[in-house]
């Protein structure tokens, strides 16, 4: 298959996932202003992976945007695992999308200067929302660290779990290098340190320890991902599915 | 003397503002009814908010997901209007949870398919667009403004619902079927929306006087009523009432007897999903009680730019 299809779906798969995960907290937030936040954040990645899919659909050809998104299996995802993990509580919801946000801030502002400008264009929209999404969760983190005892060992416990899942976000396998040399990829790998900076800056304000750099999960570049995936396409993709004939 | 100036401002369509002197049923009739609206957006976000996972594609789950956001903030406003009488969200959140406010038995039905979205948006916000365009001409300012606000978004709500109906009906034969069974479940609930009948309302004397109220329940219904048939005739669907005709000398449509029994129940509190919508409201609340305390005593400590 075309590198630069895969790339683009791993960049729509990472919203849509994520996006998804957002939207299941619709009704359930702790206050009415924070689910309407969630549901903002989420409505924001359905569009970004709407506008990429879009985008992977004119160079494949074959399939359209929402074939990509309802009739792809487990292993033909590739969004990093970080974005199917389960929301648990709150604050599990806000450690995984700070550790995301950080990075896709990042990762959208080298984007946006890339040499395809379908990409460069798709990026410097998203990191208009990426930016908002990024002070929201980094606003929960220091609030939720810097709150109660009850609500700082929660996050510690929150970010100590998630941390095995940052790893993936600085892989380069041999799609990212082409796309990289082409002029049209990021360098992955070069977002560590500012990824660093961002994370310890706000750690330190919400009084919360950066977790040591141990086992890190990967493969979701290769389409190898948790259990929690399957869940969530099975229900995600079942009317599309069931009713392979209808249009809705 | 201040009953007679209140009396004399609503008879002269001026807005009652929340400074203003009012007798205490016209406020106590407000907190009810205002709460009770808020609280049917709040707890309306969940037989909606049950099918975004698995709406059919990116574009329902995105039409669906702002729609169920919308009411969230619909809600939030309604709760603020309500707060210009003097009570606070919290204490209206715990009389929902005490089961002391009410909000609109609709949402106790459950929502079995996709086409559901589509009955939902058609029919429960149309019979709310019918109510609440009455209601922007009510005598309270910020129940009067907040309805103005709530409508423009509302009448997007009905139409996305239409669509979907109107897709569907045209799709296969099984989402055919599927909107059919759709309308069957939701129109005699939503039509019972309006609530009882004239005769039966016992609180409709005072609001309409204080033209908190400036419709009828049978008013509005047969409004409703008088809107929708030619809907489903257009989109190919038939509303399950054997009763339904056009009445010339009337010059409204008549329609069959509702089953109040049914009304009545639903009402208190055995409805198919009563139990569960209050569950679930109550679980979110008490799972975010640590995040609320958390953020007390974070802005006790600090301030966040």
């Amino acid at each position: 298959m075309d590198n630069l299809f895969i790339y683009i779906l791993r960049i729509a798969d990472c919203s849509l996932i994520l996006g998804q995960r957002m939207s299941e907290w619709c009704s359930k937030g702790p206050t009415l202003e924070e689910d309407i936040a969630l549901s903002n954040i989420g409505l924001d990645l359905f569009g970004q992976a709407n506008g990429f899919y879009e985008y992977a659909s004119k160079i494949d050809g074959n399939k359209s945007a929402d074939e990509l998104a309802f009739k792809r299996n487990e292993r033909e995802f590739f969004n990093y695992q970080i974005s199917e993990q389960k929301n648990g509580h709150f604050g599990t919801t806000m450690v995984r999308n700070f550790l995301r946000d950080a990075f896709k801030y990042l990762f959208y502002n080298e984007l946006s200067k890339s040499k395809d400008e379908t990409l460069a264009a798709l990026a410097s929209k998203s990191i208009k929302e990426v930016k908002y999404h990024l002070r929201h969760s980094s606003n929960w983190i220091i609030r939720l660290g810097d709150g109660t005892n009850e609500s700082n060992e929660k996050v510690q416990k929150s970010l100590d779990f998630l941390w095995q899942f940052t790893g993936e976000f600085f892989e380069m396998d041999e799609i990212d290098n082409k796309m990289l040399q082409e002029g049209i990829g990021v360098d992955n790998k070069k977002l560590k340190n500012e990824w660093n900076k961002i994370i310890i800056d706000t750690l330190n304000k919400g009084k919360l320890n950066k977790p040591e750099d141990g086992y890190m999960a990967s493969g979701s570049k290769k389409g190898i991902h948790t259990e929690h995936l399957g869940f969530l396409l099975a229900e995600m993709q079942y009317l599309p599915r069931a009713y392979p004939d209808a249009k809705w | 003397m201040n009953e007679k100036n209140f009396q004399e401002k609503i008879e002269k369509e001026q807005k009652i503002e929340p400074k203003d002197w009012m007798p205490d049923g016209y406020r106590n009739h407000l907190i009810r009814q205002m709460s009770q609206h808020a609280h049917s957006e709040v707890i309306g976000m969940q037989p909606e908010g049950n099918w975004i996972t698995r709406a059919p594609s990116l574009r329902a789950k995105m039409i669906l997901l702002a729609k169920v956001q919308d009411e969230a903030g619909h809600g939030l406003y309604l709760y603020s209007a309500c707060e210009t009488l003097g009570i606070s969200r919290e204490e209206l959140v715990q009389q929902l949870h005490d089961e002391k406010a009410k909000y609109s038995s609709i949402f106790n039905y459950p929502t079995l398919t996709w086409a559901d979205m589509g009955a939902i948006g058609w029919l429960v916000d149309g019979a709310a667009i019918v109510n609440q365009v009455s209601l922007q001409r009510t005598s309270y300012g910020p129940y009067s403004r907040a309805m103005i606000k709530i409508c423009k978004e509302e009448s997007f709500h009905q139409r996305q619902g239409y669509e979907i109906m109107a897709e569907m009906a045209k799709g296969t034969a099984e989402q055919k079927a599927m909107a059919q069974d759709a309308l069957n479940r939701f129109w005699w609930p939503s039509i019972m929306m309006f609530g009882p009948q004239d005769s039966e309302s016992p609180r409709s004397g005072n609001a309409m006087k204080w033209k908190i109220k400036r419709q009828t329940n049978d008013e509005l219904r047969q409004n409703f009523i008088d809107k929708t048939v030619g809907q489903a005739e257009v989109i190919g669907l038939t509303i399950p009432d054997p009763d339904l005709k056009w009445n010339e000398e009337r010059g409204h449509y008549d329609f069959g007897e509702m089953d109040w029994d049914e009304f009545w129940n639903v009402v208190n509190g055995n409805g198919p999903c009563n139990q569960q919508r209050l569950d679930h409201h109550k679980k979110a609340h008490e799972d975010g009680a640590w995040v609320r305390k958390a953020a007390r005593e974070y802005a006790k400590k600090n301030t966040i730019n």
